[in-house]
């Protein structure tokens, strides 16, 4: 075992009042204030202050429900959300150095339109952005848009394959459409009067089981070259496509053990594709409940899920819950870090509550135990982009010449 | 000063109540009217481009910026158009970054009703309103070329009759949508662990010709209630539109006479749906020159001209009458002898301008006629031909003419076309503004905090009330 353990890099979800039902009804919280955007601004700034790389913003294209697959009617829970890339780039500019994963649909949205939306926020936020992929397909998301009825809903076992599929063919396409400007195909040629050199322009002319696209894009390469492709996995069909498509992975292991096998699966498949060679970062998630005291944190765990009326086997809950001091949980992540994993997505069940543990108390822990990438504002402050920050290259485009 | 007769005045000669201009500021597009050659010209992607030009229409008290949209980059002779500017970011992500560095400025975003669906749309403008606290408008365009399509799961398939139709399911879809959350559903009472009030709340169905959508509508109603309808379209369809549907016209017609009988006529089929004339306001487009003197401002303004059409350029508009290559044509000599091709197949992809020269041999003539007469070239005729300054002159001339447009009925205002990024807007701004604020006929402050404030529209009711 090295001496100098493996930097943790830490990245927060942000959802809502906070990931726990009843967050929205703790004092502290401003439950009226979800739709504003002073609230999501206020997250980020908190977040940047406290050294993080980047905050995911979740989104789907059907109201929340305790039920995967249908509306719940509840309404003692917090409802409603804001566009996901909206809500990045309106904080985007209200911040200088935290990186931006919001969340796109691929069974719906258009793939032209995600893929300009991403690029333009990488250029709003000066090269900080990231786009998580998410299957999305629920049976009321299809009535919602209406167009897809009748195909295998992501409910079905038949469906799954052929959305992760489909979810690939996304990727691929998004990924062309960022590469079919060449960087320097910018020109201005005053004595030519020509404004680009268009053979530097290229058509990606894809064509798939489930739609073609012509392209190029109508905007330019984005400064990192193709913004951070992030998924979320909890089984063996999202592993392959995390290890085939994405730069980052989100897994939900219960134990060290699990962490361990799932980076594992993950790299056999990476191998199995040919991106052995490549770099693809793995992140656990973790639900997070901190304070001065295990008890404290247990016993407000207790409170929450009394009233919220959990726990409920209704109520599928992914990630693994801590609850804990800060210590604690640096202890946990460092012995996941030696498990193989990458880093950590906090989803803090109470904003700001938790969010403020994590970066007064678990970032400056980490630090202390050197296990942290930067020991001070200045080295948050040095890598320019968000691949940087997490040591990815900025990627060749695939129709440059040699 | 030769006009002093409106200055600070609170009514026009007639005794009718003196209009308040309004103004907004067109992000400079890729078309030949920006000037990219131009040493001062900057980046048309990066968002300080955007953010100086946002701060600056703002500074002006302007009442919105305005992005236009395409999602297919033009090209001619079967290649990607290389002379104007080329690549845009996406309308909606700017704007809603642009809403962090500005805090009053209207955000209004050209958004294509054929290749989105209204569930999407609908959250993306109610998201954006939230996000600027109700700043948002959407002008709503329709497109249904194939050449466009390519670029989207659907391709070409909707037929050029239908994109009207289309165009008004999708709004009344989107309005559905918007009013799905009446304003009142989320109470956040922490002590009850009542959030919202209607366990329905955001409810709805569509089924029409275009639509069979139903389900629960997720982004609580926005601070506006609905963005604020825009409508660009010239045709009789686009005209009916607007006065059934849209707030505002985006319109071509900046030219007084041309403005005035466009104006009469859009605002005469108001009554027709219930509407008063207020409740449609008509900003044309229109591009401006300043200079310290009148004269100084038209040798400007000719300056302009020969940048906006380079020689390549006079070149390419040629093939776009003529439908035909026309690469080995002299710019400096005169236009070609033989006649324009006639068909549907045009050399022109992806730009609006190509489908407006409806009978090519007439037009063709005419250019001849007019070449010969006053002896152009080819490009010096193409310079004539193809655009004009709307408003060239010192900034108290530009001042004066636009206060008089606007009292005369040419329109209610317009929207800024500047030639330069990000910088063209900001003379106009230090220079003509102060000058229509001191004849009283501008804002000296913003009034309210909405767009619909901005531009004099009545706050939106609910469509239906919650009953409970």
């Amino acid at each position: 075992m090295s001496t100098t353990p493996a930097p943790i890099h830490l990245a927060v979800a942000l959802e809502g009042a906070g990931w726990h039902p009843a967050a929205w009804r703790e004092p502290g919280t401003h439950p009226d204030a979800l739709f504003t955007a002073a609230h999501w601004t206020g997250l980020a700034r908190e977040a940047e202050r406290g050294l993080i790389d980047f905050l995911t913003i979740e989104d789907g294209l059907r109201l929340q429900s305790d039920h995967p697959y249908r509306p719940d009617h509840r309404t003692d829970r917090v409802r409603g959300r804001l566009d996901a890339v909206l809500t990045a780039a309106r904080i985007a500019p209200a911040t200088s150095h935290i990186g931006f994963v919001p969340t796109v649909t691929t069974f719906h949205t258009e793939p032209f339109h995600s893929s300009k939306a991403v690029a333009t926020l990488d250029y709003v936020s000066t090269g900080r952005a990231g786009v998580r992929v998410q299957i999305g397909g629920q049976p009321d998301e299809i009535e919602h848009i209406g167009r897809r009825r009748g195909e295998a809903d992501i409910a079905a076992p038949a469906g799954a394959e052929d959305r992760f599929a489909e979810a690939a063919d996304y990727v691929e396409v998004l990924r062309r459409l960022w590469d079919s400007w060449e960087d320097d195909a910018e020109i201005r040629d005053t004595a030519t009067g020509r404004f680009i050199d268009r053979d530097k322009l290229h058509y990606i002319d894809f064509e798939g089981r489930w739609f073609s696209v012509k392209g190029p894009s109508i905007t330019p390469r984005p400064p990192q070259g193709q913004p951070l492709v992030a998924a979320l996995g909890h089984a063996d069909l999202p592993y392959r496509f995390i290890a085939r498509s994405a730069d980052l992975g989100f897994v939900t292991p219960q134990d060290a053990g699990q962490a361990r096998t799932t980076v594992e699966r993950i790299r056999a498949e990476q191998a199995a594709a040919g991106r052995a060679d490549e770099e693809v970062r793995v992140f656990a998630d973790l639900l997070v409940l901190l304070d001065d005291s295990e008890q404290a944190a247990r016993d407000r765990r207790d409170r929450l899920d009394e009233l919220a009326g959990l726990p409920d086997p209704e109520v599928p809950i992914d990630a693994r819950v801590f609850a804990g001091t800060a210590a604690q949980l640096a202890d946990l992540l460092q012995e996941w870090a030696e498990a193989g994993i990458n880093g950590f997505r906090l989803r803090p069940a109470v904003l700001p509550h938790d969010l403020r543990r994590i970066t007064e108390e678990l970032v400056p822990e980490l630090q202390r135990r050197g296990a942290y990438p930067y020991r001070s504002a200045e080295d948050y402050a040095r890598p320019a982009t968000l691949r940087a920050r997490l040591g990815l290259p900025r990627p060749a485009n695939r129709y440059a010449a040699a | 000063m030769t006009t002093s007769s409106s200055t600070g005045s609170g009514t026009r000669p007639d005794g009718r109540p003196r209009k308040q201009i309004h103004l907004a500021a067109h992000f400079p597009g890729v078309n030949n009217t920006t000037v990219w050659s131009d040493p001062a010209a900057g980046s048309h992607i990066e968002f300080s481009s955007f953010a100086h030009f946002a701060r600056t229409a703002e500074r002006g008290k302007f009442d919105f910026l305005f992005l236009a949209e395409g999602l297919r980059l033009r090209e001619q002779n079967g290649k990607i158009y290389d002379l104007d500017v080329v690549g845009r970011p996406d309308t909606f992500t700017v704007l809603a970054a642009l809403a962090a560095v500005t805090d009053r400025l209207g955000l209004t975003g050209t958004i294509n009703s054929t290749f989105n669906e209204p569930y999407e749309v609908a959250r993306q403008f109610a998201s954006l309103d939230h996000l600027s606290g109700g700043r948002a408008a959407w002008n709503v365009v329709t497109s249904w070329d194939a050449f466009t399509g390519e670029n989207f799961r659907r391709g070409g398939y909707l037929a050029k009759e239908d994109r009207y139709a289309r165009a008004k399911s999708f709004l009344s879809a989107a309005t559905e949508l918007f009013d799905s959350w009446h304003g009142d559903e989320i109470v956040a009472d922490q002590e009850s662990g009542r959030f919202l009030a209607d366990p329905e709340a955001g409810s709805f169905a569509v089924h029409d010709d275009f639509f069979d959508i139903s389900g629960r509508f997720n982004v609580p109603r926005s601070p506006q209630g609905r963005p604020v309808i825009f409508q660009a379209g010239d045709s009789e369809e686009g005209r009916e539109f607007a006065a059934s549907s849209a707030d505002a016209i985006f319109s071509r017609h900046s030219a007084y006479d041309d403005g005035r009988a466009f104006y009469q006529d859009v605002k005469g089929r108001l009554a027709a749906y219930g509407r008063g004339r207020d409740e449609l306001l008509i900003l044309p487009a229109a591009t401006f020159v300043l200079g310290d003197t009148d004269e100084e401002a038209a040798e400007l303004a000719r300056e302009v001209r020969l940048a906006q059409v380079s020689p390549q350029t006079a070149i390419k508009f040629l093939e776009q009458l003529w439908n035909r290559d026309l690469s080995d044509h002299d710019p400096d000599g005169p236009l070609p002898a033989v006649d324009p091709i006639v068909g549907e197949h045009t050399v022109a992809k992806g730009r609006a301008s190509v489908r407006m020269y409806r009978d090519p041999i007439a037009t063709a003539r005419e250019w001849r006629a007019k070449a010969e007469a006053e002896k152009l070239t080819t490009r010096e005729l193409i310079v004539e031909v193809t655009g004009r300054q709307s408003f060239v002159g010192s900034p108290r001339t530009v001042a004066e003419t636009i206060d008089r447009y606007v009292q005369d009925d040419v329109s209610d205002g317009f929207i800024l076309v500047p030639h330069i990024t990000p910088a063209g807007l900001d003379p106009f701004v230090d220079k003509v503004v102060p000058l229509l604020q001191e004849r009283g006929a501008f804002r000296t402050e913003y009034e309210g905090t909405t767009l619909r404030d901005h531009l004099g529209l009545a706050p939106l009711k609910p469509r239906t009330a919650v009953a409970r």
